[in-house]
């Protein structure tokens, strides 16, 4: 499964050393890990460990309490306006509940980056839309209604196509897989898989599907303790002695998902 | 791919059978060259070749826009051949032709004849009545049921209720009660003073602000404050699904939530009119002695013979009937809202409107019934 960037490239997220509390709650005590262009990134870990907050940081929705996080090469805590705006167009962001904008069709919610962020005509945003429903996977005849009319799978694709309505260079899942069907789940998970070679996306997906990570994640960081527990494939992380990470990958779920993925290649 | 030093998105004719396409095709980069190419004028040639060998980027807009340039040319009857494309770009270009070719038109909803329109409102008020109606008995049934029960009632939420819309209410209701029997004495004044009958200020004030104006603006008062709360509240726990989640406990949301709010408010509103009478005149009666030199004493003596006690108990009589009125209407919005979040939004206000609007029907109402017993 490698998509390995070059090793010269500078990474293109770079958390170091990242402290957060809210209050006299640690969430993060010490975080540091790099995602890379090209690969898809997970975050994983326990309830409560702080994943969601890591990506909020990242895509600025949070500021953590100390450490500094970099994006295409920029420290996020030193932007300015017009900075984080242009970060924000090169990000593609889908929530784990949709987040799509109720008031708007799912055709208007996926237009809403598009009519924001480009001068292009109507026929032609129209167009993109089509393409972009179409490669979420969501059903064509199904765009005119509005998200509350959606069951939560077609809510998700709904999200994802917003996610990617701009071609993000970075796209970010918070949970792509949760509360989906088993068939579902991994019809997702093909299909983040399709997008990313085709429109040449990094992706970082914050998850606990062990499916999910064996099947599209490259690497794979585990949050716990308030730090990384462990970084790198799931073989190698599978194949790690950490008590923790033998606990997360190796109790019976774990072991159901791993023997699908290696059924699966060969 | 560093944003900035991307150049915009070109396409130049280049002799009679060629064209190339340049710079960065991608959706920030394009729409200049998208109006440009609604008046381009193409060569008359058959075939043409497209170069493409100098587009540096391309993301799905750009894929969009070529793939257009390319099937226009090709639906007037000419060939044309691309050339150069980089493999990445190409394979985004397959993907957008596929597309494209077999994607549904998104159907744009006609507008609506106005037929349809009137059609529409008619059935939308028709149904909308009968669940108010179907709502008014639901909770008709629910009040008769707890009196059959009293244990039954819901008496923490009951008295959480009474706290919230009726105790904490008391400081607001307080100072605008105190402004109104300021304004109406202050106005009052003016007139009474040019004939002479100061001591009238106290049948002025005394009488229509325990009959008409205390409950009427105590009612408005809570409508605004706490009938709106009501719909967002139940609202959103029906967005929530908490409402459900209600029903599969065994707990009825008329019971829960409806119930010991009418029952609060009924006991409450009562209450803050009597305080807002107390303020009310309070505040008439400092204008009294300011402007008109009618001292307290005077005032109060005068008080005794002047306001009858039925005009303190028509008042507080209708408190309770106002109480229900913004309790139902504010419960019932709530009960109304679908989904969305503007939903809210939007029957939340509808609620404190309505409201409003039927508390002072009911107290014209009153009025009128009142008349013609002579009361």
């Amino acid at each position: 499964m490698g998509y390995s960037a070059m090793p010269s490239e500078p990474p293109l997220i770079e958390v170091s050393h990242v402290c957060t509390r809210f209050g006299n709650a640690v969430v993060h005590e010490d975080v540091s890990l790099e995602v890379r262009r090209g690969e898809v990134f997970a975050i994983a870990g326990g309830n409560g460990s702080g994943k969601s907050t890591l990506l909020r940081e990242i895509i600025l929705l949070l500021t953590p309490t100390s450490g500094t996080i970099k994006v295409f090469g920029r420290d996020v805590g030193r932007m300015t306006r017009a900075e984080v705006l242009g970060l924000r167009r090169r990000c593609g962001v889908m929530f784990q509940h949709g987040a799509l904008f109720s008031s708007l069709t799912v055709a208007e919610n996926v237009a809403a980056p598009l009519i924001e962020h480009t001068r292009l005509s109507k026929a032609l945003i129209r167009e993109i839309v089509e393409i972009k429903v179409a490669l979420a996977g969501f059903p064509a005849e199904s765009v005119a209604k509005y998200p509350n009319e959606l069951s939560g799978g077609m809510r998700r694709r709904a999200a994802l196509a917003r996610a990617i309505a701009l071609d993000p260079e970075l796209l970010f899942l918070d949970e792509p897989t949760a509360g989906l069907d088993p068939m579902s789940a991994s019809g997702f998970d093909e299909l983040v898989k399709g997008l990313r070679h085709l429109l040449g996306l990094t992706i970082v997906m914050v998850t606990h599907d062990l499916d999910s990570l064996w099947q599209i994640a490259d690497r794979v960081a585990v949050l716990g303790d308030g730090t990384v527990l462990g970084l790198g494939t799931m073989d190698e992380l599978s194949r790690s002695d950490d008590p923790m990470l033998r606990e997360y990958f190796h109790g019976p779920r774990g072991r159901a998902a791993r023997e699908q993925a290696t059924r699966r290649d060969m | 791919m560093p944003g900035e030093a991307q150049q915009e998105a070109r396409l130049s004719i280049s002799g009679d059978h060629a064209f190339d396409c340049a710079g960065s095709w991608t959706m920030h980069r394009i729409a200049a060259l998208e109006q440009d190419l609604a008046v381009r004028s193409w060569p008359k040639a058959t075939t043409l070749a497209c170069d493409a060998s100098r587009i540096t980027a391309m993301d799905t807009g750009g894929a969009v826009l070529l793939q257009r340039v390319l099937s226009d040319l090709r639906k007037q009857g000419r060939q044309v051949e691309l050339r150069g494309l980089k493999p990445e770009f190409t394979e985004l270009l397959k993907m957008v032709a596929t597309h494209s070719a077999k994607a549904l038109p998104i159907a744009g909803a006609g507008r609506p004849s106005w037929l349809e329109l009137v059609g529409l409102a008619t059935w939308n008020r028709v149904t909308q009545g009968r669940s108010a109606l179907a709502f008014l008995g639901e909770s008709a049934l629910a009040l008769f049921r707890s009196f059959a029960a009293p244990l039954s009632i819901r008496w923490s939420a009951l008295f959480r209720s009474l706290e919230v819309d009726g105790l904490q209410a008391i400081p607001i209701v307080g100072l605008l009660s105190f402004l109104v029997g300021v304004v109406i004495a202050y106005q009052g004044a003016e007139q009474l003073r040019k004939f002479g009958t100061n001591i009238f200020v106290v049948d002025l004030v005394g009488i229509s602000l325990l009959r008409e104006i205390s409950p009427l603006v105590t009612a408005i008062l809570v409508a605004g404050r706490s009938g709106s709360s009501y719909a967002a509240q139940i609202g959103t726990m029906k967005v929530t699904e908490e409402l459900d989640a209600l029903r599969t406990l065994g707990l009825g949301p008329m019971d829960v939530l409806v119930l010991p709010k009418v029952l609060a408010l009924s006991i409450a509103l009562p209450l803050l009119t009597v305080f807002a009478d107390v303020v009310g005149v309070f505040g008439g009666m400092l204008i009294a002695s300011a402007q008109l030199s009618v001292t307290f004493v005077e005032f109060i003596a005068r008080f005794e013979e002047a306001v009858a006690l039925k005009h303190l108990l028509i008042g507080i009589g209708k408190a309770p009937v106002f109480a229900s009125i913004i309790v139902l209407v504010g419960c019932y919005q709530g009960f109304q809202i679908r989904g969305g979040v503007d939903d809210v939004g939007r029957h939340t206000t509808i609620s404190v409107v309505q409201a409003i609007f039927l508390v002072i029907m009911f107290d014209a109402f009153f009025s009128v019934v009142l008349s013609w017993w002579r009361v």
